[in-house]
Protein backbone atom coordinates (compact mmCIF):
# COMPACT_ATOMS: atom_id res chain seq x y z
CA UNK A 1 0.00 0.00 0.00
CA UNK A 2 1.37 3.36 -0.95
CA UNK A 3 1.10 5.78 1.91
CA UNK A 4 3.53 8.59 1.33
CA UNK A 5 2.56 9.68 -2.19
CA UNK A 6 2.98 13.45 -2.16
CA UNK A 7 -0.16 15.50 -1.70
CA UNK A 8 1.10 18.78 -0.35
CA UNK A 9 -1.00 21.74 0.64
CA UNK A 10 -1.53 24.24 3.39
CA UNK A 11 -4.68 24.15 5.50
CA UNK A 12 -6.92 27.21 5.16
CA UNK A 13 -5.34 30.08 7.10
CA UNK A 14 -8.19 30.49 9.64
CA UNK A 15 -7.91 26.79 10.48
CA UNK A 16 -4.17 27.13 10.97
CA UNK A 17 -4.59 30.17 13.21
CA UNK A 18 -7.24 28.40 15.26
CA UNK A 19 -5.03 25.31 15.64
CA UNK A 20 -2.13 27.49 16.76
CA UNK A 21 -4.31 29.42 19.23
CA UNK A 22 -5.73 26.22 20.74
CA UNK A 23 -2.28 24.74 21.10
CA UNK A 24 -0.80 27.83 22.75
CA UNK A 25 -3.75 28.33 25.09
CA UNK A 26 -3.56 24.69 26.18
CA UNK A 27 0.15 24.88 26.85
CA UNK A 28 -0.31 28.13 28.79
CA UNK A 29 -3.02 26.62 30.98
CA UNK A 30 -1.04 23.42 31.50
CA UNK A 31 2.01 25.21 32.83
CA UNK A 32 1.82 25.52 36.61
CA UNK A 33 3.82 28.72 36.96
CA UNK A 34 1.83 30.40 34.22
CA UNK A 35 -1.42 29.38 35.90
CA UNK A 36 -0.16 30.81 39.18
CA UNK A 37 0.49 34.09 37.45
CA UNK A 38 -2.73 34.03 35.45
CA UNK A 39 -5.29 33.10 38.10
CA UNK A 40 -3.92 32.38 41.57
CA UNK A 41 -2.10 35.68 42.17
CA UNK A 42 -4.95 37.89 40.89
CA UNK A 43 -7.49 36.00 43.03
CA UNK A 44 -5.24 36.35 46.11
CA UNK A 45 -4.82 40.05 45.40
CA UNK A 46 -8.59 40.41 45.01
CA UNK A 47 -9.64 38.47 48.11
CA UNK A 48 -6.77 39.80 50.23
CA UNK A 49 -7.29 43.38 49.10
CA UNK A 50 -11.02 43.42 49.64
CA UNK A 51 -11.04 41.65 53.05
CA UNK A 52 -8.08 43.62 54.40
CA UNK A 53 -9.56 46.86 53.07
CA UNK A 54 -12.92 46.22 54.71
CA UNK A 55 -11.20 45.25 57.95
CA UNK A 56 -9.28 48.52 57.94
CA UNK A 57 -12.40 50.40 56.83
CA UNK A 58 -10.35 51.51 53.86
CA UNK A 59 -12.23 53.33 51.22
CA UNK A 60 -11.03 54.30 47.77
CA UNK A 61 -14.28 55.79 46.70
CA UNK A 62 -16.82 56.56 49.39
CA UNK A 63 -19.81 56.18 47.12
CA UNK A 64 -19.47 52.44 46.42
CA UNK A 65 -18.21 49.20 47.99
CA UNK A 66 -14.50 48.49 47.86
CA UNK A 67 -14.94 45.37 45.73
CA UNK A 68 -16.47 47.44 42.92
CA UNK A 69 -13.32 49.57 42.63
CA UNK A 70 -10.95 46.73 43.24
CA UNK A 71 -12.20 44.06 40.82
CA UNK A 72 -11.66 45.96 37.54
CA UNK A 73 -8.07 46.61 38.63
CA UNK A 74 -7.52 42.92 39.34
CA UNK A 75 -8.94 42.03 35.92
CA UNK A 76 -6.53 44.55 34.41
CA UNK A 77 -3.73 42.83 36.36
CA UNK A 78 -4.79 39.48 34.90
CA UNK A 79 -4.72 40.89 31.36
CA UNK A 80 -1.24 42.29 31.99
CA UNK A 81 0.08 39.04 33.47
CA UNK A 82 -1.06 37.03 30.46
CA UNK A 83 -0.32 39.34 27.59
CA UNK A 84 2.98 40.59 28.97
CA UNK A 85 4.61 38.18 31.41
CA UNK A 86 3.26 34.83 30.17
CA UNK A 87 3.68 35.74 26.51
CA UNK A 88 7.24 37.00 26.99
CA UNK A 89 8.33 33.90 28.91
CA UNK A 90 6.63 31.48 26.52
CA UNK A 91 8.06 33.21 23.46
CA UNK A 92 11.54 33.38 24.99
CA UNK A 93 11.56 29.63 25.47
CA UNK A 94 10.01 29.01 22.04
CA UNK A 95 13.01 30.77 20.53
CA UNK A 96 15.37 28.77 22.72
CA UNK A 97 13.80 25.40 21.86
CA UNK A 98 13.61 26.09 18.14
CA UNK A 99 9.79 25.98 18.11
CA UNK A 100 9.55 29.21 16.17
CA UNK A 101 12.18 27.99 13.72
CA UNK A 102 10.27 24.72 13.27
CA UNK A 103 6.98 26.52 12.67
CA UNK A 104 8.86 28.77 10.24
CA UNK A 105 9.15 25.85 7.83
CA UNK A 106 5.50 24.84 8.27
CA UNK A 107 2.71 26.34 6.17
CA UNK A 108 1.82 28.71 9.06
CA UNK A 109 2.96 32.23 8.06
CA UNK A 110 4.44 34.67 10.60
CA UNK A 111 1.24 36.70 10.55
CA UNK A 112 -0.72 33.53 11.32
CA UNK A 113 1.59 32.69 14.19
CA UNK A 114 1.13 36.19 15.61
CA UNK A 115 -2.65 35.98 15.17
CA UNK A 116 -2.66 32.58 16.86
CA UNK A 117 -0.74 33.98 19.80
CA UNK A 118 -3.10 36.94 20.21
CA UNK A 119 -6.14 34.66 19.97
CA UNK A 120 -4.64 32.35 22.61
CA UNK A 121 -4.12 35.36 24.90
CA UNK A 122 -7.74 36.42 24.46
CA UNK A 123 -8.99 32.88 25.20
CA UNK A 124 -6.93 32.67 28.39
CA UNK A 125 -7.99 36.19 29.44
CA UNK A 126 -11.65 35.29 28.97
CA UNK A 127 -11.18 32.35 31.34
CA UNK A 128 -9.36 34.61 33.81
CA UNK A 129 -12.21 37.13 33.76
CA UNK A 130 -14.76 34.35 34.35
CA UNK A 131 -12.84 33.07 37.39
CA UNK A 132 -11.98 36.49 38.86
CA UNK A 133 -15.47 37.82 38.16
CA UNK A 134 -16.99 34.76 39.85
CA UNK A 135 -14.89 35.21 42.98
CA UNK A 136 -15.65 38.95 43.00
CA UNK A 137 -19.40 38.29 42.86
CA UNK A 138 -19.05 36.08 45.94
CA UNK A 139 -17.49 39.14 47.57
CA UNK A 140 -20.49 41.25 46.57
CA UNK A 141 -19.33 42.73 43.26
CA UNK A 142 -22.16 44.39 41.34
CA UNK A 143 -20.64 45.61 38.08
CA UNK A 144 -22.37 47.80 35.53
CA UNK A 145 -20.00 47.20 32.64
CA UNK A 146 -20.04 49.04 29.38
CA UNK A 147 -19.27 46.48 26.70
CA UNK A 148 -17.43 48.96 24.49
CA UNK A 149 -15.28 50.40 27.27
CA UNK A 150 -14.31 47.02 28.71
CA UNK A 151 -13.84 45.42 25.30
CA UNK A 152 -11.57 48.19 24.06
CA UNK A 153 -9.61 48.15 27.32
CA UNK A 154 -8.93 44.42 26.88
CA UNK A 155 -8.01 44.73 23.18
CA UNK A 156 -5.82 47.83 23.54
CA UNK A 157 -4.26 46.55 26.77
CA UNK A 158 -3.45 43.21 25.12
CA UNK A 159 -1.96 44.97 22.09
CA UNK A 160 0.24 47.24 24.25
CA UNK A 161 1.47 44.58 26.64
CA UNK A 162 1.87 41.83 24.03
CA UNK A 163 4.02 44.04 21.81
CA UNK A 164 6.18 44.98 24.82
CA UNK A 165 6.35 41.32 25.91
CA UNK A 166 7.51 40.24 22.44
CA UNK A 167 10.12 43.01 22.51
CA UNK A 168 11.57 41.69 25.79
CA UNK A 169 11.47 38.08 24.52
CA UNK A 170 13.17 39.10 21.29
CA UNK A 171 16.16 40.90 22.75
CA UNK A 172 16.93 38.84 25.87
CA UNK A 173 17.88 35.22 26.35
CA UNK A 174 15.16 32.91 27.68
CA UNK A 175 16.32 32.98 31.33
CA UNK A 176 16.81 36.75 31.30
CA UNK A 177 13.34 37.14 29.79
CA UNK A 178 11.90 35.02 32.60
CA UNK A 179 13.54 37.22 35.22
CA UNK A 180 12.80 40.56 33.54
CA UNK A 181 9.16 39.76 32.74
CA UNK A 182 8.47 38.72 36.33
CA UNK A 183 10.30 41.70 37.79
CA UNK A 184 8.48 44.21 35.60
CA UNK A 185 5.18 42.51 36.49
CA UNK A 186 5.90 42.86 40.23
CA UNK A 187 7.00 46.49 39.93
CA UNK A 188 3.89 47.43 37.95
CA UNK A 189 1.69 45.47 40.36
CA UNK A 190 3.16 47.38 43.28
CA UNK A 191 3.45 50.85 41.82
CA UNK A 192 2.03 50.89 38.30
CA UNK A 193 -1.49 52.08 39.00
CA UNK A 194 -3.04 48.88 37.79
CA UNK A 195 -4.92 47.49 40.80
CA UNK A 196 -5.36 50.68 42.83
CA UNK A 197 -6.93 53.74 41.22
CA UNK A 198 -4.70 56.69 40.42
CA UNK A 199 -6.28 58.68 43.23
CA UNK A 200 -4.47 56.37 45.66
CA UNK A 201 -1.11 57.56 44.32
CA UNK A 202 -1.53 61.24 45.17
CA UNK A 203 0.60 63.53 43.06
CA UNK A 204 2.44 60.56 41.51
CA UNK A 205 -0.83 59.60 39.84
CA UNK A 206 -0.13 62.12 37.06
CA UNK A 207 2.97 60.15 36.10
CA UNK A 208 1.55 56.68 36.70
CA UNK A 209 -1.36 57.22 34.32
CA UNK A 210 1.10 57.41 31.41
CA UNK A 211 2.36 53.92 32.17
CA UNK A 212 0.66 51.14 30.21
CA UNK A 213 -0.37 49.58 33.54
CA UNK A 214 -1.93 52.81 34.85
CA UNK A 215 -3.74 53.41 31.56
CA UNK A 216 -5.09 49.83 31.44
CA UNK A 217 -6.21 50.00 35.08
CA UNK A 218 -8.05 53.28 34.52
CA UNK A 219 -9.62 52.16 31.24
CA UNK A 220 -10.87 48.99 32.94
CA UNK A 221 -12.26 50.89 35.93
CA UNK A 222 -14.05 53.42 33.75
CA UNK A 223 -15.48 50.58 31.64
CA UNK A 224 -16.69 48.51 34.58
CA UNK A 225 -17.74 51.19 37.09
CA UNK A 226 -19.31 53.86 34.94
CA UNK A 227 -19.93 51.85 31.81
CA UNK A 228 -17.93 54.51 29.98
CA UNK A 229 -15.07 54.57 27.52
CA UNK A 230 -11.75 56.02 28.76
CA UNK A 231 -10.57 57.47 25.45
CA UNK A 232 -7.55 59.22 26.89
CA UNK A 233 -6.26 56.05 28.60
CA UNK A 234 -7.00 53.99 25.51
CA UNK A 235 -4.93 56.52 23.57
CA UNK A 236 -2.03 55.97 25.99
CA UNK A 237 -2.31 52.20 25.47
CA UNK A 238 -2.32 52.72 21.71
CA UNK A 239 0.88 54.78 21.93
CA UNK A 240 2.53 52.00 23.95
CA UNK A 241 1.32 49.44 21.40
CA UNK A 242 2.94 51.46 18.61
CA UNK A 243 6.18 51.85 20.58
CA UNK A 244 6.23 48.13 21.41
CA UNK A 245 5.49 47.11 17.82
CA UNK A 246 8.20 49.33 16.36
CA UNK A 247 10.77 48.08 18.89
CA UNK A 248 9.76 44.48 18.26
CA UNK A 249 9.80 44.81 14.50
CA UNK A 250 13.31 46.28 14.65
CA UNK A 251 14.86 43.83 17.08
CA UNK A 252 12.94 40.55 17.11
CA UNK A 253 14.72 37.48 15.81
CA UNK A 254 12.55 34.46 15.15
CA UNK A 255 15.37 32.05 15.94
CA UNK B 1 30.37 12.35 -17.96
CA UNK B 2 26.81 11.66 -16.75
CA UNK B 3 23.92 12.27 -19.12
CA UNK B 4 22.51 15.81 -18.91
CA UNK B 5 19.42 16.10 -16.76
CA UNK B 6 16.25 17.79 -17.91
CA UNK B 7 15.90 20.89 -15.67
CA UNK B 8 12.29 19.98 -14.90
CA UNK B 9 13.55 16.75 -13.32
CA UNK B 10 15.56 18.70 -10.81
CA UNK B 11 14.15 18.97 -7.32
CA UNK B 12 17.00 21.12 -6.11
CA UNK B 13 19.64 23.13 -7.88
CA UNK B 14 22.36 25.01 -6.05
CA UNK B 15 24.53 27.16 -8.27
CA UNK B 16 27.66 28.91 -7.08
CA UNK B 17 26.41 29.32 -3.52
CA UNK B 18 28.60 31.35 -1.17
CA UNK B 19 27.76 31.81 2.51
CA UNK B 20 29.97 33.56 5.06
CA UNK B 21 29.64 34.00 8.81
CA UNK B 22 31.68 36.92 10.13
CA UNK B 23 35.04 36.17 8.51
CA UNK B 24 34.54 32.42 8.09
CA UNK B 25 33.46 31.03 4.73
CA UNK B 26 30.90 28.30 5.45
CA UNK B 27 29.96 27.53 1.84
CA UNK B 28 32.36 28.32 -0.98
CA UNK B 29 31.01 28.42 -4.56
CA UNK B 30 29.04 25.24 -4.09
CA UNK B 31 27.07 23.84 -7.01
CA UNK B 32 25.03 20.67 -6.88
CA UNK B 33 21.74 19.23 -8.06
CA UNK B 34 19.19 16.77 -6.74
CA UNK B 35 17.14 14.75 -9.20
CA UNK B 36 13.44 14.25 -8.38
CA UNK B 37 12.50 10.97 -6.79
CA UNK B 38 15.98 10.14 -5.53
CA UNK B 39 17.60 9.94 -2.16
CA UNK B 40 20.55 12.30 -2.30
CA UNK B 41 23.08 12.44 0.48
CA UNK B 42 25.25 15.42 1.26
CA UNK B 43 28.19 13.83 3.00
CA UNK B 44 30.94 15.61 4.83
CA UNK B 45 32.58 16.11 8.21
CA UNK B 46 31.15 18.42 10.86
CA UNK B 47 31.53 22.04 9.84
CA UNK B 48 31.71 21.23 6.13
CA UNK B 49 28.74 23.52 5.37
CA UNK B 50 26.05 20.85 5.09
CA UNK B 51 23.51 22.44 7.43
CA UNK B 52 24.07 25.92 6.00
CA UNK B 53 23.44 24.57 2.50
CA UNK B 54 20.30 22.77 3.63
CA UNK B 55 18.96 25.81 5.48
CA UNK B 56 19.46 27.90 2.36
CA UNK B 57 17.34 25.40 0.41
CA UNK B 58 14.71 25.58 3.15
CA UNK B 59 14.55 29.36 2.86
CA UNK B 60 15.95 30.09 6.31
CA UNK B 61 18.97 31.85 4.83
CA UNK B 62 19.32 34.11 1.83
CA UNK B 63 22.18 33.17 -0.52
CA UNK B 64 24.95 35.77 -0.26
CA UNK B 65 26.11 34.81 -3.73
CA UNK B 66 24.81 32.32 -6.24
CA UNK B 67 21.32 30.92 -6.68
CA UNK B 68 19.25 28.20 -5.09
CA UNK B 69 16.06 26.72 -6.58
CA UNK B 70 13.83 24.13 -4.95
CA UNK B 71 11.06 22.66 -7.13
CA UNK B 72 11.84 25.53 -9.48
CA UNK B 73 11.07 28.15 -6.81
CA UNK B 74 13.24 30.68 -5.01
CA UNK B 75 13.15 29.50 -1.37
CA UNK B 76 13.24 33.07 0.00
CA UNK B 77 11.16 35.08 -2.45
CA UNK B 78 8.62 32.33 -3.12
CA UNK B 79 8.70 30.90 0.39
CA UNK B 80 4.94 30.83 0.93
CA UNK B 81 4.39 28.80 -2.24
CA UNK B 82 7.26 26.48 -1.47
CA UNK B 83 6.74 25.74 2.23
CA UNK B 84 3.65 23.52 1.98
CA UNK B 85 5.48 21.40 -0.61
CA UNK B 86 8.60 20.68 1.43
CA UNK B 87 9.20 18.87 4.70
CA UNK B 88 11.98 19.88 7.04
CA UNK B 89 13.67 17.91 9.78
CA UNK B 90 15.89 20.19 11.82
CA UNK B 91 18.91 19.11 13.78
CA UNK B 92 17.45 18.98 17.28
CA UNK B 93 14.69 20.94 19.01
CA UNK B 94 11.58 22.22 17.31
CA UNK B 95 8.93 21.43 19.93
CA UNK B 96 7.62 23.01 23.14
CA UNK B 97 9.15 21.37 26.19
CA UNK B 98 5.76 20.59 27.76
CA UNK B 99 3.96 19.38 24.64
CA UNK B 100 3.09 15.69 24.35
CA UNK B 101 4.64 13.84 21.41
CA UNK B 102 1.36 13.07 19.63
CA UNK B 103 -0.07 16.49 20.42
CA UNK B 104 2.88 18.06 18.62
CA UNK B 105 2.56 15.77 15.61
CA UNK B 106 -1.20 16.38 15.41
CA UNK B 107 -0.60 20.10 15.59
CA UNK B 108 1.78 20.11 12.62
CA UNK B 109 -0.67 17.85 10.75
CA UNK B 110 -3.48 20.41 11.26
CA UNK B 111 -1.46 23.08 9.47
CA UNK B 112 -1.60 20.98 6.29
CA UNK B 113 -4.48 20.31 3.91
CA UNK B 114 -4.03 16.56 3.37
CA UNK B 115 -1.88 15.25 6.23
CA UNK B 116 -0.95 11.64 6.78
CA UNK B 117 -2.77 9.68 9.45
CA UNK B 118 -0.75 10.58 12.53
CA UNK B 119 -1.58 7.35 14.37
CA UNK B 120 -0.22 5.31 11.45
CA UNK B 121 2.85 7.49 11.26
CA UNK B 122 3.69 7.31 14.96
CA UNK B 123 3.20 3.56 14.80
CA UNK B 124 5.55 3.28 11.85
CA UNK B 125 8.21 5.23 13.69
CA UNK B 126 7.77 3.37 16.94
CA UNK B 127 6.41 6.41 18.76
CA UNK B 128 3.24 4.64 19.91
CA UNK B 129 4.52 4.07 23.44
CA UNK B 130 5.53 7.67 24.10
CA UNK B 131 2.57 9.49 22.51
CA UNK B 132 1.55 11.08 25.82
CA UNK B 133 5.09 11.75 27.02
CA UNK B 134 6.09 15.42 27.26
CA UNK B 135 8.71 16.35 24.70
CA UNK B 136 11.38 17.15 27.29
CA UNK B 137 11.16 13.59 28.63
CA UNK B 138 11.58 11.86 25.25
CA UNK B 139 14.95 10.22 24.59
CA UNK B 140 17.20 11.76 21.96
CA UNK B 141 16.25 9.04 19.49
CA UNK B 142 12.53 9.53 20.13
CA UNK B 143 12.89 13.27 19.59
CA UNK B 144 14.67 12.55 16.30
CA UNK B 145 11.90 10.21 15.15
CA UNK B 146 9.23 12.73 16.12
CA UNK B 147 11.12 15.39 14.14
CA UNK B 148 11.14 13.07 11.12
CA UNK B 149 7.41 12.42 11.54
CA UNK B 150 6.77 16.18 11.64
CA UNK B 151 8.80 16.59 8.45
CA UNK B 152 6.73 14.13 6.42
CA UNK B 153 3.24 14.42 7.95
CA UNK B 154 2.20 17.11 5.45
CA UNK B 155 2.85 14.76 2.49
CA UNK B 156 5.60 16.88 0.95
CA UNK B 157 7.17 16.42 -2.49
CA UNK B 158 10.62 16.79 -1.04
CA UNK B 159 12.00 16.33 2.47
CA UNK B 160 15.21 17.80 3.84
CA UNK B 161 16.55 15.77 6.73
CA UNK B 162 19.54 17.03 8.65
CA UNK B 163 21.55 14.22 10.29
CA UNK B 164 18.42 12.06 10.63
CA UNK B 165 19.93 9.22 12.63
CA UNK B 166 22.35 11.10 14.87
CA UNK B 167 21.91 9.73 18.39
CA UNK B 168 19.71 6.81 17.35
CA UNK B 169 20.24 3.21 18.42
CA UNK B 170 20.83 0.66 15.61
CA UNK B 171 17.21 -0.52 15.65
CA UNK B 172 15.85 3.01 15.26
CA UNK B 173 18.39 3.72 12.52
CA UNK B 174 17.14 0.75 10.52
CA UNK B 175 13.51 1.82 11.00
CA UNK B 176 14.42 5.29 9.80
CA UNK B 177 16.30 3.99 6.78
CA UNK B 178 13.36 1.77 5.81
CA UNK B 179 11.01 4.72 6.06
CA UNK B 180 13.25 6.88 3.87
CA UNK B 181 13.39 4.03 1.32
CA UNK B 182 9.61 3.88 1.33
CA UNK B 183 9.31 7.63 0.84
CA UNK B 184 11.47 7.33 -2.26
CA UNK B 185 9.42 4.41 -3.53
CA UNK B 186 6.31 6.60 -3.27
CA UNK B 187 7.96 9.36 -5.27
CA UNK B 188 9.18 11.66 -2.50
CA UNK B 189 12.58 13.26 -3.07
CA UNK B 190 14.82 12.92 -0.02
CA UNK B 191 17.81 15.17 0.65
CA UNK B 192 19.79 14.16 3.69
CA UNK B 193 22.96 15.33 5.31
CA UNK B 194 25.11 12.88 7.16
CA UNK B 195 28.61 12.27 8.31
CA UNK B 196 27.98 8.52 8.48
CA UNK B 197 29.38 6.95 5.34
CA UNK B 198 27.44 3.71 5.93
CA UNK B 199 24.22 5.72 5.93
CA UNK B 200 25.10 7.39 2.64
CA UNK B 201 26.23 4.11 1.06
CA UNK B 202 23.14 2.25 2.24
CA UNK B 203 20.52 4.85 1.27
CA UNK B 204 21.65 7.23 -1.39
CA UNK B 205 21.22 7.11 -5.14
CA UNK B 206 23.50 10.07 -5.41
CA UNK B 207 26.14 11.36 -3.02
CA UNK B 208 27.68 14.81 -2.94
CA UNK B 209 30.80 14.92 -0.80
CA UNK B 210 31.52 18.37 0.53
CA UNK B 211 34.44 19.60 2.55
CA UNK B 212 35.16 23.12 3.80
CA UNK B 213 32.14 24.40 1.92
CA UNK B 214 33.11 23.03 -1.47
CA UNK B 215 31.93 20.08 -3.49
CA UNK B 216 34.81 17.64 -3.86
CA UNK B 217 33.09 14.66 -5.47
CA UNK B 218 29.68 13.55 -6.76
CA UNK B 219 28.33 10.25 -7.93
CA UNK B 220 26.48 7.10 -7.01
CA UNK B 221 28.01 5.08 -4.15
CA UNK B 222 29.31 2.64 -6.74
CA UNK B 223 30.84 5.31 -8.95
CA UNK B 224 32.56 6.88 -5.99
CA UNK B 225 34.00 3.72 -4.51
CA UNK B 226 34.88 2.02 -7.79
CA UNK B 227 38.56 2.68 -7.71
CA UNK B 228 39.36 0.66 -10.85
CA UNK B 229 42.77 -0.82 -10.23
CA UNK B 230 43.13 1.23 -7.07
CA UNK B 231 42.86 -0.12 -3.56
CA UNK B 232 43.59 0.88 -0.06
CA UNK B 233 46.31 -0.48 2.15
CA UNK B 234 46.11 0.23 5.85
CA UNK B 235 49.29 -0.04 7.86
CA UNK B 236 49.21 -0.02 11.64
CA UNK B 237 52.50 -0.29 13.55
CA UNK B 238 53.43 -1.09 17.14
CA UNK B 239 55.39 2.07 17.89
CA UNK B 240 55.02 5.60 16.52
CA UNK B 241 56.45 6.14 13.06
CA UNK B 242 59.79 7.95 12.82
CA UNK B 243 59.38 11.56 11.63
CA UNK B 244 59.00 11.99 7.90
CA UNK B 245 57.79 8.43 7.35
CA UNK B 246 54.89 9.22 5.00
CA UNK B 247 57.20 11.17 2.70
CA UNK B 248 59.85 8.44 2.74
CA UNK B 249 57.32 5.73 2.08
CA UNK B 250 55.75 7.76 -0.68
CA UNK B 251 59.11 8.14 -2.39
CA UNK B 252 59.70 4.40 -2.09
CA UNK B 253 56.32 3.53 -3.60
CA UNK B 254 56.46 5.94 -6.50
CA UNK B 255 54.18 8.70 -7.84
CA UNK B 256 51.14 6.46 -8.41
CA UNK B 257 50.46 6.08 -4.72
CA UNK B 258 49.32 8.46 -2.07
CA UNK B 259 50.29 8.09 1.57
CA UNK B 260 48.22 9.68 4.32
CA UNK B 261 49.17 9.46 7.97
CA UNK B 262 46.12 9.04 10.21
CA UNK B 263 47.81 9.18 13.60
CA UNK B 264 51.11 8.22 15.30
CA UNK B 265 50.79 4.55 14.49
CA UNK B 266 48.62 4.23 11.40
CA UNK B 267 48.59 5.36 7.83
CA UNK B 268 46.68 4.68 4.64
CA UNK B 269 48.17 4.09 1.24
CA UNK B 270 46.00 4.40 -1.86
CA UNK B 271 47.38 3.24 -5.12
CA UNK B 272 47.72 0.23 -7.43
CA UNK B 273 46.27 -2.87 -5.84
CA UNK B 274 49.03 -5.33 -6.47
CA UNK B 275 51.37 -7.64 -4.60
CA UNK B 276 54.34 -5.52 -5.50
CA UNK B 277 52.99 -2.53 -3.55
CA UNK B 278 52.44 -4.74 -0.51
CA UNK B 279 55.92 -6.15 -0.83
CA UNK B 280 57.41 -2.67 -1.06
CA UNK B 281 55.57 -1.60 2.09
CA UNK B 282 56.88 -4.67 3.96
CA UNK B 283 60.38 -4.00 2.76
CA UNK B 284 60.15 -0.36 3.79
CA UNK B 285 59.04 -1.41 7.28
CA UNK B 286 61.97 -3.75 7.63
CA UNK B 287 64.48 -1.18 6.35
CA UNK B 288 63.20 1.46 8.77
CA UNK B 289 62.93 -0.71 11.86
CA UNK B 290 59.15 -0.43 11.96
CA UNK B 291 57.16 -3.43 13.17
CA UNK B 292 53.75 -3.76 11.50
CA UNK B 293 50.89 -4.72 13.79
CA UNK B 294 48.56 -5.11 10.84
CA UNK B 295 48.82 -4.61 7.12
CA UNK B 296 45.52 -4.90 5.27
CA UNK B 297 44.48 -4.55 1.67
CA UNK B 298 40.88 -3.60 1.06
CA UNK B 299 38.33 -2.31 -1.40
CA UNK B 300 37.75 1.41 -1.20
CA UNK B 301 34.81 2.66 0.77
CA UNK B 302 33.51 6.21 1.03
CA UNK B 303 35.78 6.86 3.98
CA UNK B 304 38.79 6.09 1.78
CA UNK B 305 37.42 8.26 -1.00
CA UNK B 306 37.07 11.11 1.41
CA UNK B 307 40.51 10.48 2.82
CA UNK B 308 42.07 10.44 -0.59
CA UNK B 309 40.36 13.65 -1.61
CA UNK B 310 41.07 15.63 1.53
CA UNK B 311 43.91 13.90 3.35
CA UNK B 312 41.69 13.78 6.43
CA UNK B 313 39.28 11.33 8.02
CA UNK B 314 35.53 11.74 7.75
CA UNK B 315 34.73 10.89 11.36
CA UNK B 316 33.85 13.92 13.47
Amino acid sequence: MSTFIPRPGAAALPRQVLAQARMEARLMLRNGEQLLLAVVIPVIVLVGGVTAGEHLSLSLDTSRPLVDTFTPGVIALAVMSTSFTSLAIATGFERRYGVIKRLGSSPLPRSGLLAGKVLALLIVQLLQIVVIGGVAQLLGWTPEPGVLGVGLAIVFGTAAFASLGLFVAGVLRAEATLAAANLIYLLLLAGGGIVLPLSAYGAAGDVVRWLPSGALGEAMRVGFIDGGVAWRDLGVLLIWAVIGSVLTARTFKWE
Amino acid sequence: MPAPVDPSDLAVSVDGLVMRYADKVAVDRLSLTVVRGTITAVLGPNGAGKTTTLETCEGYRRPQQGAVRVLGLDPVRERRDLLPRIGVMLQGGGAWSGVRAMEMLDHIARLHAHPLDTAMLSDRLGLGDCGRTPYRRLSGGQQQRLALAMAIVGRPEIVFVDEPTAGMDPQARRTTWELLDELRADGVTVVLTTHYMDEAERLADQIHIIDRGSLIASGSPLELTRGGTHATIRLVVTRPFPPGSPELLSTTLGPETQVTQLDDVSLVITGPADASTLAKVSAWCEANGVLPESLTLGQRNLEDVFLQLTGRGLAP
